[in-house]
This record gives structure tokens, C-alpha cells and sequence, in this order.
């Protein structure tokens, strides 16, 4: 489409955080002065066009800055980029971190999501509302906001504070007092802590440096086995690597359970150039907090991996898209990649093999979508995280329309570990159609929440043991967050893996595991899972956009009395069947979970 | 072009091509369907260079846009063919067996060193030199051009210096290498090629051809003047000198699309007659003394039509005109036979096949195989060829089919309509997306696009006038006057300005621009005009308020 500018003009403060991403404009076309030179000559068309994907840095360099984007900032940027107001106005609005109304320089976004609700968190928010006003009230330098998921689980409360001009961070767990100080300026809190409560033991794999290496340090990593694995598989070459990875039977642990070594494979056997690795660390999902503990806790290993994995298909650039809620993860994996740049670990030339590869750390913007793999790539390539559709697949057409493997964290953090010990020893461990072993994230009313590392085939009682067991009266559990399904209490016998889950009526999903007590208020959780979908539909599709409100509504109604059972099955068979993506696809499975297992039955 | 009336290549070519360069061409707003094709050229990695005096909306999606001083393109394209053989970048084999005159040419360019050129066009001679080189170094180009290359007193030359450019490279007569000049409408090619030409018969055959002509008047049993016809601006001239009394129009509405338009009205109110024959009651109309409402070309009437990558499709009839109007061939067979020549009631496919007999590119394009294939582009000889994706591809055979191209020698005429101090501003014309040249077939539909007509200028023009954004002005020329309020356009450099034709009945542009024509093909000089702009309401009347 044409580019049609508006006529408002960015404040020096704003051009001076967009300097810090896009540099100085090179022209009056672009921004810049208008001088003689521009009568005569521009040259704009592909360069600026080329760079589309440095809008969402540029809109996060703002916010970051400023507090929200103003018409004059969004529109410089846009005269930077190429791109018409209209379009990147539609990404801004997108984006729950991104403002393009004035906000004030502390916003607190205050989870009350289902994990957070299980273990109580409603009574915070209430002590909250009672001392500054409901959410979305500006009160003086700040306001608070209601947030989903911020993958700090298992404390049970959580806040992430937007600062302009500050920091980002999150406090958690957060009491109301808390929050109010926060909202008044302070600074000095504690980091969260990690929440691997097995940390040390020695039996640990995927979390076997967790809490026990120093994440900060690369040495302290390579103390601790750490780039074994990449210098084995340069001695094996790029076949080799592809044939283990292949061999252990790698499922996915993002959710959709896919073989890892089928996207290697298609990957580097497609003929396009360049291609790309894809981390997907945009861990959204209620309930899940597992990849966090992984990047705060080992963040080499994802580094690390990713360099296998372009090595193995013939990559030279990968990209970690990480959640903008997680501020400290992100600046480990910024000092990681620096370490490793200056190891030789990592860019041109690494270890002298001539091999080159490097990675770039995306932050996402508040948008749970993008933890759908096309969809991050849209949000990447600076366009609104609306999935595509699918085929073509990512392997033949990802990121920038080339050949792309797109892994989770958990995925790729067992890559090392089937190199080490090869592929076909890791297909032997866990179970015929789950192999290797899977951190599970428990919320809620468990006695010591917190991510756990098992093989599969243990059992939900015997994981629920390690966790020191159900706090009160066991009510419910919903497996795998907002997207997944609610277990059948009769069935707390059941071995965790994809098969036997399934077979059972639940889901592995992402691992999110949370447990509610006879005092949850069931309702309230269900219709909590119904407002996140809403709120979370891109809005690409009819089914979703649609289905997800009216199912709220029809919730609501049931919850005054009205029988809606019809509706909502009506509504699920229509989510599940004609939308485009995963999210609307299962919007309505923990709904449809909770009347098959009666977590409504009062 | 080297022998036949039409753009060399296909607009799947567009999408599959390394470069394109717009040349005097908005085709983002004048055509916007080819514009489709360009666009999708450069999702697939095209690079596109457009040359226009303005960065208009074409140029905004060029990777670099050169802006020219209206009327310098000969300057500017010798310049780039002098620094293409300057740099050793030229196709010798090509220009050595398929082509003729390169000595000459390479001595016409001389002069013209990227400085010389700067000095002369405005544009600063590394751009110069840049589109020299990318243009040479790509593996297929196409140079695309429109009105802002016709227009001018001096097209056809202006057109033989782009062509020029093909040949030193051999980017022409390829597959993704090509010319291309962007029709305007649905059926321009297809008004050529069936002959509504003064020198040509159907297909491209010349009337002064004896051989020719005794082929058409076997056929039609009638003699046929054995001389060249007289174009627009030559029908003009004799009208105004009275040498032609009576003028029968089908589908032109000269009293607005005319430059100078007021001389234009003056000439046909002295006709002794004239009848039009037209589906609107257009300004020309009015001033006929005989009107024959017509059917309209697409949903009214049976046929074909040829579209600019010369692919002649068919149109079909799906409603019946609106009271006594008719179709166009039904108001001639009446005609014919008032004067006394009984030509029967052919369909509109009997027609079409004696085309076929006559034309030899139109010969295999039956009706069934025109549906078949979904339209097919001439040539194509005979009922078992598949018509042709692009146009001679004959000069790169060995040795080359038929006559070697010739590089043309042309030379520097700068716009005859000269700025000076009374009139120091450069006005140029064009399109705007929503509209089209009078208004006669888009003013009836609404827009949301669509604002009245202005007088664009370059912001820092405005500030110097003392006028502020729609602050109606008086626009004066050498030959009339009109007035239009003032629109900002950061598209616009110091010293130019735009309107379009669009709003004649509100704002008659073509009351100020000239009818200096060229002789080689008759088009008329609208895209330079010199005007003054000057204030209507005075300071004084300010102060009052």
C-alpha cells in the first residue's frame, strides 16, 4: 500500500530512543531535514523496506523510554521504516506492553490469571483495588493493570512493572503492599527466585546445571559439560547431528509434541538460502514458567544448542524470541551471547571451523499468540503476531518466507544431552511414544510449587508427592494451561506422557500442571480461561474472534443460572474445527474438560 | 516498436524480472493493474527506479527515485548510454549483429557526460551513473514509460533515446527483458492494432504499402486512399485553418482532453459539422450537430480487446443498452448503408474473422481458442501457434530474423513552452488513482479517495507566495488562466508544480497547457507548461476582516 504520513513530529526525548535502534535518519525522505540533495534523489524503496523488522524494537525502544508512543513518535518511525502509520499503528495495538495512549511512567501489570488464582492471588488484587483504585486508573505517576500468566507460578502472585526511562522488572511473589510501593517509585526489590525446587540433585538432566552453575558465566558453564556437545557435533558433521537428533525420537515440549528431528531434516534438506533457527522463548502459556527456569537458570544451554541446530541445517543467524515479561532472563541471554561472541563460541569463524552463526534476541510485546510459531515469525518480521496458515510449513517457508527450525527452550536444552549420549540411548529412555525426561511446572495448592524434571512415565500421584503433596483438599487439575484439559481426579494414576495422557482425557501441553483445592472458586477459574482466550484472539479469524466472546458470555450467563450447555458445545465444535490456529482451535477444550470431569458440579 | 505498435513484453515478466525502471510513468496511480504486476516484481527482489520530476506515488516504492527536470529525459538517457559504454558495460555481440546507426549514437552521447547531464536534468550524476550500471549489470530489465515520456513536443524521440538504451544492452527481445510502454486503457493497444491509426491498416500494415493496399481493397472491394491520414494535432491544424470542414468523433472528447482547450472548443464550434458518437453527452457532444448514443464497450456489446501486453481477450454482452443507444459496429453497418454500401448484419465474430483473414498476427486467434486459452497475445499466425510471451526475440536468432533495430541519434529539445521571469513556474499534469483524463467515465462514480482539483506545490513555493493550504489562487499561462486552491505536496521540488485534467468543468487545466505537438507521432506538450501563480485575495482585504 502507499505510504501516507501523518503530520505529527516526534519530541527530541523520542528520536533519541529510536536513534538507539534504527541510528539517524539518511534523509528529509526519512525523517531527517529536508535538504537540497532530497529535491533531487531518494533512495528509500527495499533499504527502508528491508529493515520492516526493526519496528517492533523501535516501538519497544519508545515505550521503554517514554511510557507509551506517541502519533508523533510512531509516525517518525514510520518515515524511518517505510511503513504507513495505519500498519504500524495496527502492531502497536497489538502488543499489551505497547501503549499509543499516554500512559503514566510506572505501569504495574498485576497477574490474575488461573495458577495465580489457584493459590489465592484474588484476595491481593482485592486489598489492592481497596487501597488505589481499580485496575486501568491512572493515579498520579502510575497505574496498575490487570495481567494473564507471567510465568512466575509457583509464587503464587506476580507484578511486572513498566518504568520509562527505568527498568523493566518483576517482583513476585507480590503482597498488595508490595505493589503499592512499587507503584510509588520503588526500586529495591529482590529477584524472584528461580523455583526448581530439586535443584543440586545430582540425578537432574535438563536442570542439571540449574542453580548449581553460575547463569552469569560462561566459564562456569563450560565447567559444568557445557559446549561438549558443540565441539562433538563439529567432529560429526551436520549429517551425523541430524541422524541423532533424528534418532532419539525428540518430541517437542512446546505444547504440540511434533518430532524435533522432522523439522531438522526438512530444514536442511530444503534448497532455499539463507535459513534460519528460531528459539521459540515466548513462554505464554497460563500456567507454564518451565523455559523461564532454564534461561535464568542455564541460559548457555540454549545458546548453545541453537549453534548446533544452524550448523546442523546450514544456518548462519538465529533469533530467541523471549516474552517481554521476562527482563531478566533477557539480560542473561544478552550477556551469554557477548561471552560467547568472545569465546569464538558464536559469530564468524567459530572454534576456527569456518563455521558462522550468530543470534539475535527478539523481545515480544505482552501477546500470548506469539508463542505460535508463524505467528512469532509475523511478529518478528514486524508485522501483528497473526498466525498463518498452514502449509507451508516453517521447515520450507518460516522466518522471512526461508527454511526455518523453530524450537522451545525444553527442546533444545536436550539437544546437548542427546549428542553426549547419543541419539538412539536417548530414544531407549521414558517410554515408547515419550522419550527422554520432562519438567512439569505445579501451581496452586501443592505444598512446594515449583518446575520438576522426571522421566516420563512417572505418575501425576507421584509427582504431586514430590511436590509435597496437594495443600488441602483436592479439587481439580488442569493440565497444560489455559489451552489444555482438566484430568479426571480418577485418574491421578496415570503415567505423563503425550500417549497415556491423552488416552486418558488430559494433555502433556507445555507441562503446566495446576492443582486446585476445595477452596478454589471453580467458576471463577473456568471464566478466567474464557477472558484470557478473548482477550488473547488475534482477532485474524471469524470462529476465534467471535467464539471466544461469546463463550465468555455464555459462561457468564451459566454462572447466573442460564443453561448454556448447548452454546458452548456448539461454540467448541466451531472453535475447534474452522479456526486458523491452535489458539482458537483449543479454546475451548479446558471449558468442554471442565463439564466432562465435573469441575462445575457444585 | 522496430516495426510493430506495442509493448515488447508480458506483465508475467514484470513479476519474474531483476529491474524495472518507471520512466515519466505514476503507474501506481495511472495503472494501477500493471502497477500489481510491478508490485509483486519487487516482492519477488526487483529493483525499480523510477524517473519522474516528481517522487510521486510510484516513486515512493522506487529503491531509488531520480528527480528530473520536466523535459530533460533525452539528456538523462544519453547520459546513462554514454556511462554504460563509457564502462565497458554494453552488449557489443548484440549491438554488432542486431543492430544498426551504434556508431552514431555513440557519437550523439558524447556530449552528454554525467555532469553535463546534472547540469541540464538536476539529478546528481552518481544516481546518473548508478541506474547506468545496475540497469547494464542486471541479468533482465524492463524500461517501462507512460505519458510523462509522450507528452512532450519531442515523444517520439524522447521514446527512441529509451530504446536506445535496450539495445546497448540487450535488454530487449529476452524473457524478463523488455520496453514497455503502459497503455492507458483497457483497449489503446487494441484501438492500433485494428487500424484507427492514420497510416495503418488493421495489424500494423502500412497504408503506403501498395501491396498491402490491394490486399484490403480486394477484400473490401473499394479503393483506399494510397496516402497517410492526418493524426489529431494535423486534424487540428487543418480544421483550424479551415482545410477540414466536418469532424465524425467516436469516443474522444477533444473540447477537454485537448491542451489548450479553450483554442480547441474555438476550432470545433467553426466546423460546418460534426457528429459524435459517444455513451456520455460530453462537452464535445454538446457542440455536435448530430449525437449517435453508443452502447458501452465492456457489458453492452459483443468483441475483443487488446490489453498492453498485446493479449487480445474477448468481452461479451451481458446487458442491453439503456434506451436508443447502440453498438458501435450496428451505428456503422447503418451508416454504410445510408450511403448505399449494403454490408449485411455480421456478428460481432464474423467481424473479428475478417480481421483474422487480413491481419496476419490476428490469423490463429479463432473465438474458441481466444476462450480456450483465456486470451492470446499477437503474434500469432496460425491456429496451431500459441501467440507470443514477448516480442523479438527474432534479434537474438543467428543470424538475426528480419531487419537489424536501429539506435537513434536523437538530440536535446528542451520544452518548448520556455519559464522566464513572467512565468517561472514548471506546471506538469497527470492522473490522480480514482480519476480518469476528463472526468467523463469516473466523475460519475464516487470516491473516497477523490478531493476537488488543486493546484499541488511544493510547500516551500507556498511560504515564498505568502498562500496557505487551500487558499484558492489564479493560475496563469501564456494562454489562459484558471483558478484552484493550493495543496502541499513535500512530492514537489521548489519551481514545480501538478494539476490534472480530472474536474475540466470546475478547473479547465488544459486552458493553460500548450498545444506545441510532435510532429513524429502528434501528441501534445501537457506535461510542460510555464505558469505564475498569483494571489487572489490580498493582504489588504486580510486586514479588513
Amino acid at each position: 500500500m502507499d505510504v501516507k504520513f501523518m503530520t505529527a513530529e516526534a519530541t527530541a526525548a523520542e528520536r533519541v530512543a529510536i536513534y538507539s535502534v534504527l541510528g539517524p535518519a539518511a534523509s528529509g525522505w526519512e525523517g531527517g531535514n529536508h535538504t537540497r540533495a532530497d529535491e533531487r534523489v531518494a533512495r528509500i524503496g527495499r533499504l527502508a523496506r528491508e529493515r520492516r523488522d526493526e519496528l517492533l524494537p523501535a516501538l519497544h525502544a519508545v515505550q521503554d523510554a517514554i511510557g507509551w508512543i506517541s502519533p508523533g513518535a510512531l509516525n517518525y518511525i514510520c518515515k524511518r521504516l517505510n511503513v504507513p502509520p495505519a500498519e504500524a499503528y495496527g502492531v502497536a495495538t497489538f502488543y499489551a506492553l505497547l501503549s499509543v495512549q499516554e500512559r503514566p511512567p510506572i505501569v504495574a501489570h498485576v497477574c490474575d490469571d488461573t495458577a495465580c488464582r489457584a493459590a489465592g492471588v484474588m484476595s491481593m488484587i482485592d486489598q489492592l483495588v481497596a487501597i488505589t483504585g481499580p485496575a486501568g486508573r491512572p493515579n498520579g505517576d502510575s497505574m496498575w493493570l490487570t495481567s494473564p500468566c507471567l510465568g512466575q507460578c509457583e509464587k503464587g502472585s506476580a507484578v511486572f512493572v513498566q518504568t520509562a526511562g527505568g527498568q523493566n522488572r518483576v517482583i513476585a511473589p507480590a503482597a498488595a503492599a508490595t505493589v503499592v510501593s512499587a507503584l510509588s517509585g520503588e526500586t529495591g526489590f529482590a529477584a524472584p527466585a528461580l523455583g526448581a525446587p530439586q535443584q543440586g540433585n545430582p540425578d537432574l538432566r535438563l536442570l542439571r546445571r540449574v542453580g548449581v552453575a553460575d547463569p552469569a558465566d560462561i566459564d562456569s558453564y563450560r565447567r559444568h559439560g557445557g559446549y561438549e556437545a558443540l565441539r562433538l557435533a563439529m567432529e560429526l558433521g551436520p549429517a551425523a547431528v541430524l541422524r541423532e537428533v533424528s534418532d532419539a525420537s525428540l518430541r517437542g515440549r512446546g505444547g504440540a509434541a511434533f518430532p524435533a528431528g522432522i523439522k531438522w531434516q526438512g530444514a536442511a534438506a530444503h534448497p532455499s538460502r539463507p535459513k534460519y533457527v528460531v528459539c521459540n522463548a515466548d513462554e505464554s502459556e497460563t500456567g507454564t514458567f518451565k523455559d523461564r527456569v532454564i534461561l535464568e537458570g542455564d541460559p548457555f544451554v540454549v545458546i548453545e544448542s541453537m549453534t548446533i541446530a544452524g550448523y546442523a541445517i546450514g544456518a548462519e543467524k538465529g533469533y530467541l524470541y523471549i516474552r517481554g515479561e521476562y527482563p531478566v532472563a533477557e539480560a542473561l541471554l544478552a550477556g551469554a551471547l557477548e561471552q560467547a561472541r568472545a569465546r569464538d563460541l558464536l559469530g564468524e569463524d567459530i572454534l576456527g571451523t569456518g563455521v558462522s552463526f550468530d543470534i539475535e534476541i527478539r523481545r515480544g510485546a505482552g501477546a500470548y499468540i506469539c508463542g505460535e510459531e508463524t505467528a512469532l515469525f509475523n511478529s518478528i518480521e514486524g508485522y501483528r503476531g497473526e498466525p498463518r496458515s498452514k502449509p507451508p510449513f516453517p521447515t520450507d517457508v518460516g522466518l522471512f518466507g526461508k527454511p526455518t527450525v523453530i524450537n522451545n527452550v525444553e527442546t533444545l536444552a536436550n539437544v546437548p544431552l542427546i549428542l553426549l549420549g547419543g541419539g538412539l540411548q536417548f530414544a531407549a529412555s521414558g517410554t515408547d511414544g515419550s522419550n527422554g525426561t520432562k519438567l512439569f511446572c505445579l501451581s496452586g495448592a501443592v505444598t512446594n510449587p515449583g518446575v520438576y524434571e522426571v522421566p516420563f512415565g512417572t505418575t501425576m500421584e507421584e509427582l504431586l508427592d514430590m511436590a509435597g503433596g496437594v495443600s488441602g483438599e483436592l479439587r481439580a487439575i488442569l493440565m497444560g494451561g489455559a489451552a489444555g484439559r482438566f484430568l479426571p481426579l480418577d485418574r491421578l494414576d496415570v503415567p505423563l506422557t503425550f500417549e497415556h495422557l491423552s488416552e486418558a482425557g488430559g494433555t502433556l501441553g507445555s507441562g503446566a500442571i495446576m492443582v486446585f483445592n476445595k477452596s478454589a472458586d471453580m467458576g471463577a477459574a473456568v471464566r478466567r480461561v474464557a477472558a484470557f482466550f478473548r482477550d488473547e484472539s488475534c482477532g485474524q479469524c471469524v470462529p476465534c474472534r467471535v467464539g471466544t466472546v461469546r463463550q465468555e458470555e455464555a459462561l457468564a450467563r451459566m454462572e447466573a443460572g442460564s443453561d448454556e450447555r448447548e452454546v458452548l458445545d456448539d461454540l467448541a465444535m466451531v472453535l475447534r474445527d474452522s479456526s486458523i490456529c491452535g489458539l482458537g482451535q483449543l479454546a475451548a477444550e479446558a471449558v468442554q474438560s471442565a463439564f466432562e470431569v465435573g469441575v462445575l458440579d457444585t | 516498436m522496430f516495426g510493430a505498435g506495442g509493448g515488447t513484453s508480458s506483465y508475467e515478466e514484470m513479476e519474474t524480472t531483476d529491474f524495472i525502471v518507471l520512466w515519466g510513468s505514476n503507474a501506481r496511480n495511472a495503472h494501477p493493474i500493471f502497477f500489481h504486476h510491478v508490485l509483486q516484481g519487487i516482492h519477488n527482489g526487483a529493483r525499480l527506479y523510477a524517473v519522474d520530476p516528481r517522487r510521486s506515488e510510484s516513486a515512493q516504492w522506487a529503491d531509488v527515485w531520480l528527480g528530473i527536470d520536466v523535459g530533460t529525459d533525452i539528456p538523462l538517457a544519453h547520459a546513462v548510454g554514454r556511462e554504460i559504454i563509457r564502462s565497458g558495460l554494453h552488449n557489443r555481440e548484440f549491438i554488432e549483429r542486431a543492430t544498426t546507426g551504434f556508431e552514431e549514437y555513440r557519437m550523439a552521447v558524447e556530449p552528454w557526460t554525467l555532469e553535463a547531464a546534472e547540469e541540464v536534468t538536476g539529478v546528481p550524476a552518481e544516481a546518473i551513473g548508478q541506474l547506468a550500471h545496475e540497469y547494464a549489470k542486471a541479468p533482465r530489465a524492463q524500461l517501462c514509460w507512460t505519458l510523462g515520456i509522450t507528452e512532450h513536443h519531442n515523444a517520439t524521440d524522447n521514446v527512441l533515446a529509451l530504446i536506445n538504451l535496450a539495445l546497448l544492452t540487450g535488454h530487449v527481445g529476452r524473457y524478463g527483458s523488455g520496453l514497455v510502454p503502459i497503455r492507458g486503457q483497457n483497449n489503446v493497444q487494441g484501438g492500433g492494432d485494428m487500424g484507427a491509426l492514420p497510416n495503418k491498416f488493421p495489424g500494423f500494415q502500412d497504408v503506403e504499402n501498395p501491396t498491402i493496399r490491394r490486399k484490403f481493397e480486394a477484400a473490401w472491394g473499394s479503393r483506399l486512399p494510397s496516402e497517410n491520414g492526418w493524426h489529431l494535432s494535423q486534424m487540428f491544424e487543418a480544421m483550424d485553418k479551415g482545410e477540414m470542414r466536418s469532424l465524425y468523433v467516436i469516443g474522444e472528447n477533444p473540447a477537454q482532453s485537448e491542451a489548450d482547450s479553450a483554442h480547441a472548443v474555438d476550432v470545433l464550434k467553426r466546423l460546418d459539422f460534426m457528429v459524435v458518437q459517444d455513451i456520455f453527452m460530453t462537452k464535445t457532444a454538446q457542440l455536435a450537430d448530430v449525437v449517435l448514443p453508443a452502447a458501452a464497450g465492456w457489458a453492452e456489446t459483443e468483441g475483443t480487446v487488446t490489453s498492453s501486453e498485446r493479449r487480445v481477450q474477448r468481452v461479451r454482452k451481458a446487458l442491453d443498452p439503456p434506451g436508443e443507444a447502440r453498438d458501435d459496429s450496428r451505428i456503422l453497418l447503418d451508416l454504410a448503408r445510408a450511403m448505399g454500401h449494403e454490408w449485411g448484419n455480421p456478428s460481432a465474430e464474423e467481424v473479428w474473422d475478417e480481421v483474422r483473414s487480413l491481419s496476419p498476427m490476428h490469423a490463429g486467434m479463432s473465438y474458441r481458442r481466444l476462450e480456450e486459452l483465456g486470451g492470446i497475445q499477437w503474434p500469432c499466425p496460425d491456429e496451431d501457434h500459441p501467440g507470443e510471451l514477448f516480442l523479438h526475440s527474432r534479434l537474438w536468432d543467428d543470424p538475426i530474423g528480419g531487419p537489424p533495430a536501429p539506435f537513434s541519434a536523437v538530440v536535446h529539445s528542451p520544452p518548448l513552452d520556455e519559464l522566464d521571469e513572467e512565468f517561472p513556474i514548471r506546471l506538469t499534469t497527470g492522473r490522480r488513482l480514482d480519476s480518469f483524463n476528463s472526468g467523463v467515465q469516473s466523475i460519475g462514480y464516487s470516491s473516497p479517495l477523490r478531493s476537488e482539483e488543486t493546484l499541488d506545490l511544493a510547500p516551500e513555493d507556498g511560504a515564498d507566495l505568502g498562500v496557505e493550504e487551500g487558499e484558492r489562487v489564479r493560475i496563469v499561462s501564456r494562454r489562459g488562466v484558471v483558478e484552484a486552491p493550493v495543496r502541499f505536496d513535500r512530492g514537489l521540488r521548489p519551481g514545480l508544480a501538478f494539476m490534472t485534467p480530472h474536474f475540466p468543468d470546475d478547473v479547465d487545466t488544459n486552458v493553460l497547457t500548450s498545444d506545441a505537438w510532435d510532429p513524429k507521432s502528434g501528441t501534445a506538450e501537457f506535461k510542460a507548461t510555464a505558469i505564475r501563480v498569483e494571489r487572489i485575495r490580498v493582504p489588504s482585504q486580510d486586514a479588513d476582516r
